[in-house]
């Protein structure tokens, strides 16, 4: 899922300014599994600003909408009926993908209530981690499941660097070094004839690297 | 009549767990141990049900203080309930100071189910402590709805 955590509340309010009429919407995907926009959230945003703002002599009025999802057309679809020309701001809880598509359906200013963070995943209740930097061509079978691009602070290819000191990374001893775990997890599936393999330098248009990204699936368009 | 205002008489809700708070008021009531008039107790099942939301929209409709009462630690009758409650009253009281309510007007107790005397003293000490920290700062700039207008939340169906 996409990792994303909440703005602190005095900057919300700061990005929204004079505002009196504002939809609050969450997003029912990522941002409700990892507990920073869904209909929860919303809820204690949307009351939380409408107090920082009255605490202020101001009167603010929310509306609270959660989508299935912000990332899909057919649901932004149905916020329409809610944009009345009183609002005079949409407050996005989703990620920024969420945020982008509202802001191009709707002609009214969209504010982001969140900062999105990784693609990750959740390692307890409370605690994600990033796991996939979205590199464009995985690689995962070379390394037994463990992410370089990621889970390396420099993102080799051929690992372990000089830096890697009794398992753990020289950028930070809390994190764990990945070639080790490679290494390791290698090791375990009698796999380890797998590192004598050099891999080439990574061909990064297909990430980032190469603009901004799009996957077309012909043969589900619809006409 | 004299022309000093009133004393001030603040609104407290506490949210009671059934298994000891809301049982030990019941028990001071039975003592007919004195607390004030001013809080009002809220059933809950647990204090593991304690939303952080529900805590800010009493403050929103008008209260001066709110606590969550739950069992000891280590007695708690679902195991970790008034364990994860002391985190959210945390993260709430953390979210009243960004508000500027602030946060010392939230708090969790701790009590068993026999412990009545002990129930009235809190109530009793809450009270006293937000009647020294004044109205709801709310107070001071807005009118309070008593109610939460129903169209406030909509849904994408
Ligand atoms: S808008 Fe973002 S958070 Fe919501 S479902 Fe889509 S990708 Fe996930
Ligand atoms: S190799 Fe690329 S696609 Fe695969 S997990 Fe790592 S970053 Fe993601």
């Amino acid at each position: 899922m996409i990792v994303a955590e909440a703005k602190p509340l005095e900057e919300i309010a700061d990005l929204l300014g004079e505002v009196r009429k504002i939809l609050v919407v969450g997003c029912g995907g990522c941002v409700t599994v990892c507990l920073a926009g869904g209909e929860k959230e919303v809820g204690i945003i949307a009351a939380a600003l409408r107090m920082m703002y009255k605490k202020n002599g101001k009167e603010l009025e929310t509306l609270e909408v959660t989508l299935t999802r912000q990332c899909d057309p057919e649901y932004v679809e149905m916020l329409e009926k809610y944009i009345t020309d009183d609002v005079d701001c949409i407050l996005s809880l989703a990620c920024g993908v969420g945020v982008q598509f509202l802001a191009e359906r709707y002609n009214k200013w969209v504010v982001p209530a969140l900062n999105t963070k990784f693609a990750g995943g959740t390692i307890e209740h409370g605690v994600w981690e990033e796991r996939c930097g979205l590199c464009g061509e995985c690689i995962l079978h070379k390394t037994g499941g463990i992410c370089p691009i990621i889970r390396c602070s420099k993102s080799i290819l051929n690992g372990p660097c000089g830096g890697s000191q009794n398992g753990r990374c020289e950028v930070n001893k809390d994190i764990p070094c990945a070639w080790q775990l490679i290494y390791d997890r290698l090791k375990a599936l009698n796999k380890l004839e797998l590192l004598l393999e050099i891999q080439p330098p990574k061909d990064w248009s297909k990430a980032r690297d190469g603009g901004p990204r799009k996957v077309v699936r012909e043969d589900v368009r619809i006409e | 009549m004299s022309n000093s205002p009133a004393p001030f008489e603040p609104k407290i809700v506490a949210f009671c767990c059934y298994y000891c708070a809301y049982a030990a008021a019941d028990l001071a009531g039975s003592m007919r141990l004195q607390y004030p008039a001013n809080v009002r107790l809220i059933e809950m099942p647990c204090t593991g049900k304690t939303d952080v939301r529900v805590l800010l929209e009493a403050f929103e409709n008008g209260a001066d203080g709110v606590y969550v009462a739950g069992c000891l630690e280590g007695d708690c009758h679902f195991l970790k309930g008034n364990i994860r409650a002391k985190k959210r009253v945390q993260y709430a009281k953390k979210l009243l100071d960004e508000i500027g309510i602030g946060g010392e007007r939230l708090e969790m107790f701790n009590l068993s189910g026999s412990m009545g005397p002990r129930f009235a003293e809190i109530a009793q000490e809450f009270t006293e402590k937000i009647r020294k920290l004044g109205p709801n700062p709310l107070k001071k700039t807005g009118t309070f709805p008593g109610e939460m207008p129903e169209e406030r939340v909509a849904h994408d169906k």
